[in-house]
């Protein structure tokens, strides 16, 4: 065997390797999708591996009549209250660790981690008792409360990269010609920093839409998206949906998240590498 | 003017620490008071009731398998797929967005993606009886097909959560200088002693925390779990949800939560070791 063919050979395993990668990923996610438009005929026939007429039945029957159009509302405004809640808290405390040298700086940024690891059964638990007593329970603004508990670690530790990277030149300048520091953070380091604020936005979004544990125990009548579809399709007590309606659950949970992750891509690598160091 | 300045970044932290600490903080203590009270009075009674509950074993043992089994594989594969990607080739882009598309799906929606492949009239069972492999489906799902509902979770956690590990090795993997690299081909090094001397040694530290981060979450798996297997898999945060939701059982509920905590912690303290061998390292 000479080296062009073992190159060659060398090269195809490479590309098969990669190929079977990428269909693991993705392959899962298309034929939910196609089962999630087929009819149940076509489902539930062995011959047919993939399914060749299809509705929009099922997706339309889960949005209106099981009220799946509710949840996705309720999730957005969970997510968005939790964007702000925690954006609120967290881009002060990011500023302070990113521009300020200061006695227990450390301590503080590990224990913002460590708080972060609590398990959210533990956190969620006795919330519920908390929330009874404060009229919280079944809101929305509650769910958003505890959401927040879990995106303010990671809010405070990207938004302070994202700061440390604004160069400390440009905020000097602006001080010298005039403004306060207050005024050169909103006029100087905001407008730089804002790309990286969209992404940070754009993760806590994704967190709090995904997260199902918290919204199914706080609430009951005003349910997300994810706590809902688990009520639906997963009773504690065993009545499952049937099969179709699964797969018509699973792309309307997907389709916003897969949306995020196509503008966000670029960011990901980084935002991660950064956060986690 | 200047004590004033000094006190500004504590002023600044302190809302995000109080929030943090509170969300924390009084859930834990009204956790601990549940569990080991009654009526007012301190008492074992409850923790006797969880021990003395098969289930409560069942979940232990569950939590841990399934955290044994996952999280090992998902290092292990997630370090072939940085380190096949890391290099240029035709289509790495799409490869790479296709790898952290499931960052973002839940493990609710995962659970039922992989429903779908899995299910007695799924992908999976239909491409198999057409091609002739097999003649009758296989069963994943059921209380009597319990270990093939551990597999199936083991393969959608696998599918779900490996991204995060792949990005967390990734971002390591580029953060290596190339001048290691190209000093140890100088001297001849292929590319197993390259791998085996430079490259792994340089990857530890991100090793570590994705195995660790990944052990913490594996310790609170949920709606996975509940969407393919529900109580046919016993874990301690389905247990806790059970009870809280179905049964009302508060103090039995915390208990579990309180379980869970300890498992966290005691992996906490694991990761802030690693984290400081890793801080003394950098520095020498």
């Amino acid at each position: 065997m000479n080296e062009e063919t073992k190159f060659m050979l060398k090269k195809i395993a490479f590309y098969t390797f990669i190929f079977t990668v990428v269909a693991w990923i993705i392959i899962p996610i298309i034929i939910s999708t196609l089962y999630g438009f087929s009819i149940k005929e076509d489902y539930y026939n062995p011959e047919k591996i993939l399914p060749t007429t299809f509705t929009v039945k099922y997706v339309k029957t889960l949005l209106i009549t099981l009220g799946a159009l509710d949840g996705i509302k309720n999730s957005v405004i969970v997510a968005v209250m939790t964007i702000a809640i925690s954006f609120i808290l967290g881009i002060p405390a990011g500023y302070a660790v990113a521009k300020f040298i200061f006695p227990g700086k450390d301590t503080i940024k590990l224990s913002i981690v460590a708080l972060r690891m609590f398990p959210i059964p533990v956190m969620a638990i006795p919330l519920v008792i908390l929330y009874i007593r404060l009229n919280l329970i079944d809101t929305l603004f509650g769910v958003a409360l505890a959401h927040t508990a879990m995106a303010l670690p990671f809010v405070v530790l990207i938004t302070s990269s994202i700061f440390a990277g604004v160069s400390k030149e440009l905020e000097e300048a602006a001080m010298v010609f005039g403004l306060t520091r207050l005024g050169s953070f909103f006029k100087i380091t905001l407008p730089l920093a804002l790309p990286g604020l969209a992404a940070a936005a754009m993760f806590t979004f994704v967190m709090s839409w995904n997260e199902v544990f918290v919204a199914s125990i706080l609430t009951l009548s005003q349910r997300t998206l994810p706590a809902q579809i688990l009520s639906i399709m997963a009773g504690a007590s065993g009545g499952a949906a049937p099969d179709y309606y699964k797969f018509a659950a699973a792309f309307i949970m997907i389709l916003p998240a897969i949306t995020f992750i196509f503008f966000a891509r670029k960011y990901l690598v980084t935002m991660w590498g950064i956060t986690l160091k | 003017m200047k004590i004033k300045s000094s006190y500004l970044p504590y002023f600044l932290v302190l809302p995000a620490f109080a929030y943090l600490l509170f969300f924390v903080g009084y859930p834990l203590v009204q956790a601990l008071y549940i569990a080991f009270t009654q009526n007012g009075q301190l008492s074992l009674a409850t923790v006797r009731k969880t021990f003395a509950d098969p289930y409560f074993w069942e979940a232990l043992k569950y939590t841990i398998a399934l955290a044994g089994v996952i999280v090992p594989s998902q290092v292990g594969l997630a370090l072939i797929l940085a380190l096949g990607v890391n290099r240029v080739f035709k289509g790495k882009d799409f490869t790479i967005y296709a790898l952290t598309i499931p960052l973002t799906i839940s493990d609710v929606a995962a659970g039922l993606i992989w429903y779908s492949m899995l299910s007695p009239s799924g992908f999976l069972n239909k491409l198999l009886l057409n091609i002739g492999i097999i003649n009758n489906p296989i069963y994943f799902f059921g209380y009597q097909y319990r270990h093939m509902e551990f597999l199936a979770i083991v393969l959608a956690e696998l599918w779900r959560a490996t991204s995060i590990v792949f990005v967390i090795i990734f971002a390591g993997l580029q953060m290596i200088s190339q001048e290691y690299i190209e000093a140890a081909e100088v001297f001849g090094a292929d590319y197993w002693t390259r791998l085996k001397k430079i490259v792994i040694p340089l990857l530890k530290p991100s090793i570590q925390s994705a195995l660790i981060i990944r052990t913490l979450f594996a310790m609170q798996i949920f709606g996975i779990v509940w969407i393919l297997a529900g109580r046919d898999i016993p874990i301690l945060a389905g247990e806790g949800f059970y009870r809280l939701t179905e049964l009302k059982e508060y103090d039995v509920a915390s208990i579990y939560a309180l379980v869970i905590a300890g498992l966290s912690i005691l992996l906490g303290a694991l990761y802030i070791k690693f984290m400081k061998a890793e801080y003394l390292e950098v520095k020498r």
